[in-house]
């Protein structure tokens, strides 16, 4: 420390004039800072701003609820019930075995449940709610709801799911929906950002497919604030978004059932219930019929193997997919194309052989001994095969297709079901078009039985009748009304025929059924005023004509019968095929009598409407029926926005 | 009667010390920590024995320490500065050697009741030995290229070291650090340039030398210094923590969200939110104003030691009072321009506000020797 003042001082004076420098220096750092400072929070604000909010903010879609679906008389057929269900938080619940384990002392729930949920937790963030189990009672709901304190990290939940009341009397009409699958999503174009939501419900079959988009819409959003992991810290603010139209269909449920009931005592077989008036169809059946609930959900592939593997096959909505020959029920058709083109004379007669030849070729009657002379009432009455036989020829295939296409025959209508058919109603061009070949003379007359190429669904076939009934080109809807505002009836306009061929053709029906020698006079309806016009027709599954009771369940004919009634004031035509059921007359015609009485009645038809010496077969039958009950009408109607 | 002996019966003595004590100083000092609380409470969520409690208690620590330091008479401190540089140096060395691996990098010893960071010990310790070192050295000595190696070596030492940590920052604070001690004992200016020229050559050298055989930094460092040239080039990855930082800055605004509002702290946007990046929290809650008023705290503190600095007459006491407001100049000022993107992120934390106990109890001391230097100084007549 041997310093001088001086050299003190000189240090001093040093160290001074440097730390000027450096504070300088430091200061002209800090103001670089604070210029910084001022360039992000004033000048720049804004946009940091909006990138925090971007940061923070996440939105999430919400589902609107589904539009419902209704039948004619405000029964739901579709609608969105409440599903209960438990989910656990891990990150609440601490040990979830133990939490499961206390949760299992209290509701029941599956070891498959468990395992899954196991296994879904592990996956998941430990904030993440995981269901444990959905489809819950409320009394389970309840259950878990007083016992929370117990039950760290388990919360009761509601949510909404498609529920179909009426399960099966419903399931080839109204359809199902499913969890959208990434081949849905292949499939339709659509960006609706509710398709992208996981095990979003969308219509996959039916109404609930064909209207998905009324049905399903407008997506809310809700404004969520997230973390940084993503764990939803508080909402927003949020927009409920439009729920779904709702639909009345013209369908109605008590004849529905009953219709499902009653083809349900066969073993498949299909019926459509039409009002003859504004096309409205008031029962569309299927049997054997499945539920469509178990869709919603996602059905078990053990369940899905079994409706798949049934030989009835119970997916198929046959009464609209099912293209079946005709058979005799296509003979009105003929006659009134020979009747139109002037090549039939209302009094004329032909007589049956039992046969008609043609080149080397024999052409039988059903009737082995022939029916001898046939007038045009006689031949429907009795379904005179050779009486066609020779129409066909006089008539030739394209007049008959002319005329027939005016009935439906061959044409495809626009109803909201999944693969509706068209059938098919061949003429030259088509049979040119399909198999290269010439159209012969032979095809003629099968088609002129309704065999052959000729194909018709029971809805066309329904349609047909409608239209002999009323006179009428009246067209078939399913939907009366979409968010309250009527469909109109479309095709009330007479249809362009002589009036009084028609007549002929309802008086030939009117004989099938009220007749004794009338192929449905058994299953006729006595009561005064509520009389039937029918036609049976019995299509072959093989060319050979053989005893239905001697071959297997798939070789067997099908039975159809057409009808309307009553017949002097016509209010529904119904049109039945029992599936490889064997004649029209003794398989089909009873069903289609016990749903036409049904429809006529609203209600369980009076034995006193029943030939007397039926009423005991029938009062068994009705008896062995499972009919439904319980048909509330909508409660949860969604009050409108 | 020499000067020096003239002058120490100024000097006060016993507790009439408590008088001379920059208390000014000290003021800006609790602000700063003052400040630091109320983060750690915010960034907590509104909790205070998380972090705002600890930090009050070592903050307590370190006024005793600093107090304690002060009342010391400064050259017993000089005489300390050897030992404490050595002290610290070994400790580096044992780091090294059995040091915790925390945060992917060995910084702490484990003492037990708390884990102390060698390196931070050696700013202060650093600082001690250079500013005894200049003055013990004769003053026309000083910039004789004889006399500016052992300083060099002083510095060089640690730094290394500290580098094969690896942390970044602190090498980089104890280079400035020890350089602006340097500076202010007059080391001429040609010396200056060189090291300027150096720096620039070592940078190009540190960039040459990626991806060969003698790379010089450790990948994650070069990937820092991408994410500060870049942040956007990876915004998930590393260049996260600064885009998220700056989102959070700047969109406090003038007057920020408010107390306990800050969105992109509360919501974990922010990484190390109570510690490198709590400015960032500050300036989202308080916005512009209050970013600005805690630079000016900060400013004023280093001012005030610059201002004790030159009133003090004796070498050892103005050195060490430069160095050590450099420290904290450096500090404040690499955090700062850290989370607004001026800089790297380099792990420095915001001086007396960062949630940290080896940091603030070192700064307290190096206070202590300020205070000690502010009341024993030698004044001028």
């Amino acid at each position: 420390m041997k310093r001088t003042n001086r050299d003190t001082e000189t240090s001093a004076g040093r160290v001074t004039r440097r730390s000027l420098v450096l504070g300088s220096v430091q200061l002209g750092i800090a103001g670089v800072l604070g210029w910084r400072m001022q360039q992000m929070q004033v000048e720049q604000a804004d946009q940091f701003r909006l990138l925090a909010e971007e940061n923070r903010i996440n939105m999430r879609l919400l589902a609107p609820a589904r539009g419902m679906i209704f039948d004619r008389n405000g029964i739901p057929l579709a609608e969105n019930s409440q599903n209960y269900r438990i989910v656990i938080v891990r990150e609440d619940a601490g040990d979830v075995e133990a939490a499961l384990e206390k949760l299992r002392q209290l509701i029941y729930i599956g070891d498959d449940e468990i395992e899954r949920t196991l296994k879904e937790i592990a996956r998941r963030s430990s904030f993440v709610p995981v269901t444990v189990t959905d489809q819950r009672s409320w009394d389970d709901l309840a259950a878990v709801a007083v016992n929370t304190p117990a039950l760290p990290g388990i919360t009761p939940d509601v949510g909404l799911t498609r529920n179909y009341p009426l399960g099966p009397d419903y399931a080839h009409v109204v359809g199902y929906v499913g969890p959208v699958s990434d081949y849905d999503l292949s499939k339709i174009d659509d960006d609706d950002p509710l398709l992208q939501i996981p095990k979003f419900q969308i219509g996959k079959t039916g109404v609930e497919q064909k209207y998905e988009h009324d049905l399903r819409g407008k997506a809310g959003a809700k404004r969520i604030e997230v973390n940084a992991a993503g764990r939803v810290m508080r909402e927003l603010d949020r927009d409920e978004g439009v729920p779904g139209t709702d639909l009345q269909l013209t369908v109605e449920s008590k004849l529905q059932n009953f219709t499902e009931a009653r083809l349900a005592l066969g073993l498949s077989a299909a019926a459509v219930v039409m009002d003859v008036q504004t096309g409205d169809l008031v029962a569309v059946g299927n049997a054997p019929t499945f539920d469509p609930n178990k869709f919603v959900r996602g059905i078990s592939v053990s369940d899905y193997g079994d409706l798949t593997g049934n030989k009835y096959r119970p997916l198929a909505n046959k009464a609209v997919q099912g293209a079946y020959p005709p058979g005799s029920t296509f003979k009105m058709l003929v006659s009134l194309a020979a009747l139109e083109s002037g090549l039939l004379s209302s009094d004329e007669t032909i007589y049956c052989g039992g046969y008609t030849e043609l080149g080397n070729r024999r052409f039988h009657c059903w009737k082995r001994g022939g029916h001898g002379r046939m007038n045009l009432e006689q031949s429907l009455q009795q379904s005179c095969d050779v009486f066609y036989y020779e129409l066909a020829q006089r008539v030739g295939i394209d007049r008959i297709a002319e005329q027939a296409r005016k009935f439906g025959i061959g044409e495809e209508f626009d109803l909201p079901m999944s693969a509706v058919t068209s059938g098919v109603m061949p003429d030259k061009a088509w049979k040119r078009e399909r198999y290269g070949q010439e159209w012969r003379v032979g095809d003629s007359l099968n088609a002129a039985i309704g065999q052959g190429y000729v194909l018709s669904s029971p809805l066309q076939l329904a349609v047909m009748t409608a239209r002999i009934a009323s006179g009428t080109r009246i067209k078939p809807r399913l939907v009366k009304s979409i968010d309250g505002v009527e469909t109109p009836v479309v095709g009330a306009e007479p249809l362009d025929l002589n009036e009084g061929h028609l007549r002929l053709i309802r008086k030939g029906m009117y004989a099938v059924s009220n007749t004794g020698r009338g192929t449905g006079y058994g299953s006729r309806i006595e009561r005064e005023g509520f009389t039937m016009a029918g036609k049976s027709g019995t299509s072959q599954v093989r060319s050979v004509v053989v005893n239905n009771a001697d071959v297997p369940w798939e070789e067997r004919d099908h039975g159809l019968f057409v009808c309307y009634a009553p017949y002097d004031n016509p209010k529904y035509a119904v049109s039945v095929i029992v599936e490889h059921g064997g004649g029209g007359s003794s398989a089909a015609a009873p069903v289609a009598r016990d749903i036409m009485l049904f429809a006529l009645h609203g209600e369980l038809p009076p034995l006193e409407s029943y030939p007397s010496n039926d009423r005991g077969k029938i009062e068994e039958l009705f008896a062995g029926l499972d009919l439904r009950s319980d048909f509330r009408p909508s409660e949860n109607r969604r009050s409108r926005v | 009667m020499s000067y020096l002996e003239n002058n120490l019966k100024r000097v006060p003595t016993g507790l009439s010390k408590v008088l001379y004590l920059n208390w000014p100083l000290f003021l800006l000092l609790c602000a700063v920590a003052c400040a630091g609380f109320l983060m750690l409470y915010s960034v907590a969520g509104g909790s205070i024995d998380r972090w705002a409690e600890p930090q009050m208690e070592r903050f307590a620590v370190g006024c005793a320490a600093m107090f304690l330091i002060a009342m010391v008479p400064i050259w017993f401190w000089r005489n300390m500065a050897g030992l404490a540089y050595l002290t610290s140096l070994a400790l580096l060395v044992g780091v090294e050697v059995a040091g915790t691996v925390g945060m992917g990098a060995q910084r702490w010893i484990d003492l037990g009741f708390m884990r102390l960071q060698p390196s931070e010990l050696m700013k202060i310790a650093l600082v001690m030995i250079l500013a005894a070192y200049y003055d013990w050295l004769d003053v026309k000595k000083v910039s004789n290229p004889i006399w500016v190696i052992p300083p060099l070596i002083l510095i060089a030492l640690p730094t290394l070291l500290v580098l094969k940590q690896p942390d970044l920052g602190t090498a980089l604070l104890l280079i400035m650090g020890g350089g602006a001690v340097m500076f202010c004992a007059g080391v001429s200016w040609w010396y200056w340039g060189i090291a300027i020229a150096g720096g620039v050559g070592t940078v190009t050298a540190v960039f040459s030398s990626r991806g060969t055989p003698w790379q010089l930094l450790k990948d994650y460092q070069y990937r820092r210094i991408d994410t500060f040239l870049d942040p956007a080039s990876d915004p998930l990855g590393s260049g996260y923590h600064i885009t998220q930082s700056k989102i959070a800055l700047g969109s406090g605004g003038w007057t920020g969200r408010g107390f306990m509002q800050g969105t992109q702290s509360r919501l974990n946007f922010l990484p190390e939110k109570h510690t490198d990046f709590i400015f960032t929290t500050l300036a989202e809650e308080f916005g512009f104003v209050g970013a600005v008023s805690l630079l000016a705290v900060y400013i004023g503190i280093v001012v005030f030691c610059i201002v004790s600095a030159m009133q003090n007459r004796d070498r050892f006491g103005a050195l060490v009072t430069l160095g050590i407001g450099t420290t904290f100049f450096l500090f404040f000022a690499v955090n700062m321009a850290m989370v607004m993107g001026l800089a790297p992120v380099v792990g420095v934390p915001l001086p007396l506000v960062s949630y940290g106990g080896s940091a603030m109890l070192v700064l307290m001391c190096g206070f202590g020797l300020v205070q000690s230097a502010h009341v024993h100084r030698l004044r001028s007549r």
